[in-house]
């Protein structure tokens, strides 16, 4: 008995010196970093669902929404009428940035320096390309289509009607429309210049009236939010590149836990991507 | 951490952004369909065409989370920690759009908008 109680205490004193409340031993197998990593892309999920839901409730909120593929339908080099041709190659570039990314955590593994350097590279080079897309596509819809925080000529027909006039772009005078067909209202003489239809379907068949601009929320949610993706985008690229340079100069040799810093910034990069297959699917898609 | 050679993990991981790219293709051309951009005069419902991409978006989600984070070879306590919280968004998500379907039905019933907001 009395050598079974002393055991016990024993136990537990070695248990206060090497047990898990003394950091003993790691809670679910995961370093501290890791960790706290997951619970940190938690809470920042919930930051990009509240800012996401803002968007659907507002969307919600209003008689009609902007139509994606009439909004998002230009591609560099002057084309026009490309629905979604270019979010998708958007798309494309940070799916493939994080496949290298995979690939630097798993040259990491097996202790490969130099792989680790070289996918991380070709990481950081597909973030930045990705960020030049957001760039061009906020400087046409600022520059070109006059679309800000605070403005926005994106309209959609409530009615079916007739053009009375033409805006010198795509609509002519006596173009037909139906009602939940999208349009852009442009400027002229840096003024917007709505333009003139008659209705003709419906209780107000035969009035004359004027395009009105779009619901101003879409303006500043779409630039709020992908900004703030495009945000965490970039301090990754910063993050990326540190972590890279300490790869290159073998400090993570040196530590011999399968350089395991480029598996925790792994699991922030493929976040950001995470985080884009949802804003892709509340903008581009629905 | 995980029990997978190196080449096994390479091919899991190719694997997966075929898949993602995949399905990226499917759920644009979905959209596209959907709204009559590719066979004149096909129309899809947009209940069944938004359903359809959102199922897809989820998939994309699990994939990402459960292949490229690793999430499937975490011990079952720290998947729980962290997935757990998120189903809380699912009624988030189901008041915030009833809310916002309100305001928009309520817009009928609001006479001299910009009066009504001068007391006296």
């Amino acid at each position: 008995m009395a050598s079974d109680t002393l055991a016990h205490e024993h136990d537990i004193a070695h248990n206060q010196e090497s047990g898990s409340w003394k950091g003993g031993s790691e809670p679910f197998k995961a370093s501290y970093g890791k960790l706290m990593m997951w619970y940190f892309l938690l809470s920042d999920a919930f930051t990009f669902s509240g800012f996401l839901i803002a968007y659907g409730a507002l969307r919600f909120s209003v008689p009609t929404w902007p139509v994606p593929d009439f909004v998002f339908s230009t591609f560099p080099g002057g084309f026009h009428h490309k629905p979604l041709l270019f979010v998708t190659v958007m798309t494309f570039i940070l799916l493939a940035s994080s496949f290298t990314m995979v690939r630097a955590v798993q040259e990491g593994h097996r202790e490969n320096q130099r792989g680790v350097v070289v996918w991380m590279l070709w990481t950081v080079i597909g973030g930045i390309a990705f960020l030049d897309c957001q760039a061009w596509e906020g400087k046409t819809l600022m520059g070109g289509e006059h679309m800000t925080i605070k403005q926005n000529p994106f309209g959609t027909h409530t009615e079916s009607g007739v053009y009375l006039m033409g805006d010198g772009h795509d609509i002519k005078e006596g173009d037909t429309f139906k009602a939940g067909q999208s349009y852009l209202i442009h400027q002229h003489d840096g003024k917007f210049a709505p333009l003139q239809y008659k209705v003709t379907e419906g209780d107000d068949a035969g009035v004359v009236k004027e395009q009105k601009m779009g619901p101003k929320a879409f303006g500043a949610l779409f630039f709020f939010i992908t900004g703030f993706h495009g945000f965490h985008v970039l301090s990754g690229i910063a993050f990326l590149l540190i972590i890279c340079l300490n790869s290159a100069t073998g400090l993570y040799v040196k530590r011999r836990n399968g350089y395991e810093m480029v598996e925790k910034i792994g699991l922030y990069w493929h976040f950001v991507d995470l985080v884009w297959v949802f804003v892709f699917l509340c903008f581009y898609l629905l | 951490m995980s029990h997978l050679t190196y080449e096994q993990s390479k091919g899991i991981a190719t694997k997966t952004i075929l898949i993602l790219a995949g399905i990226t293709i499917f759920e644009v051309l979905f959209a596209l369909l959907g709204k009559g951009y590719l066979v004149d005069g096909v129309h899809i419902s947009g209940w069944i065409t938004g359903g359809a991409m959102i199922a897809l978006s989820v998939v994309k989600a699990y994939l990402i989370i459960y292949e490229f984070m690793h999430m499937k070879y975490e011990v079952p306590g720290l998947v729980k920690t962290v997935l757990l919280p998120v189903f809380l968004l699912v009624w988030a998500v189901i008041a915030f759009l009833a809310e916002g379907n309100y305001w928009n039905n309520s817009r009928a019933n609001v006479k001299n908008a910009v009066k009504s907001e001068i007391v006296k």
